[in-house]
């Protein structure tokens, strides 16, 4: 019975894994692909280590699994909020099907601001008019 | 069919061929983000792979090590997205 359980919950976290490597590769964007790896990849790797500890059925090793597994929990969102805001930073486009880009006009290249208004400067409103005239088609 | 036999024979070849895909991905990524993106998991498809190491040989041992490699996960990504952000200033 413990196997039949172990065995489940294994084949289950190997298939998020494989599901998340799979949309690391068919996702058109840097963003797209941050967003599978961050949710995908957190449940697979949290449902094998669950299928380890009810192998062993020893506390001690049930209390190392829960540690690793509330670790990634708090970990894997802050990295991928990280990674997220550095690629939008340095530049890195978006699909050309996304629909909005709520930081559109509200980041400074320079000075590297944020701002909740849009910064009307000449370069802004030149990149604007030429994203909008992109849109068109 | 034993539990080792289908760790054996099902698991570790699905993680391996996961493993392969996110190498495709580290090699040809187009910007240096997807190449972190691709590093920071095949780190955590290396967690997954001690977990069913650990399970395939009864040795519960090897589980601090996948603990160590979390935390490696986490400091790589942040290290990497702070430089590149400084890079680019």
């Amino acid at each position: 019975m413990t196997d039949i359980l172990v065995a489940a919950f294994a084949l289950l976290g190997a298939i998020f894994i494989l599901l998340a490597a799979i949309g690391l590769i068919r996702m058109p964007d840097a963003y797209l692909r941050i967003s599978v790896t961050t949710k995908a990849a957190t449940l697979g790797i949290g449902l094998l280590l669950l299928a380890a500890a009810i192998h062993f059925q020893d506390f001690s090793i049930t209390t190392r699994v829960m540690a690793i597994i509330l670790f990634i929990l708090l970990t894997a969102p802050v990295s991928g909020h990280l990674i997220g805001r550095t690629s939008y930073f340095s530049g890195v486009k978006l699909w050309k099907d996304s629909v909005m880009d709520d930081l559109e006009n509200k980041y400074h290249k320079a000075s590297q601001e944020l701002k909740s208004e849009n910064i009307n400067n000449a370069d802004d409103s030149k990149v604007t008019s030429e994203k909008d005239t992109d849109s068109k088609y | 069919m034993t539990l080792n036999d289908f760790i054996y024979f099902i698991i570790i070849p699905i993680l391996s061929v996961s493993v392969l895909l996110i190498v495709y991905r580290f090699v040809k990524g187009p910007s240096i983000v997807d190449r972190v993106i691709a590093l920071d998991l095949i780190i955590t498809t290396g967690i997954g792979f001690i977990g069913a190491y650990s399970i395939f040989t009864n040795r519960p041992s090897f589980l601090d090590v996948a603990m160590i490699l979390a935390l490696i996960a986490f400091l790589g990504t942040v290290a990497f997205s702070y430089y590149i952000q400084k890079r680019n200033k």
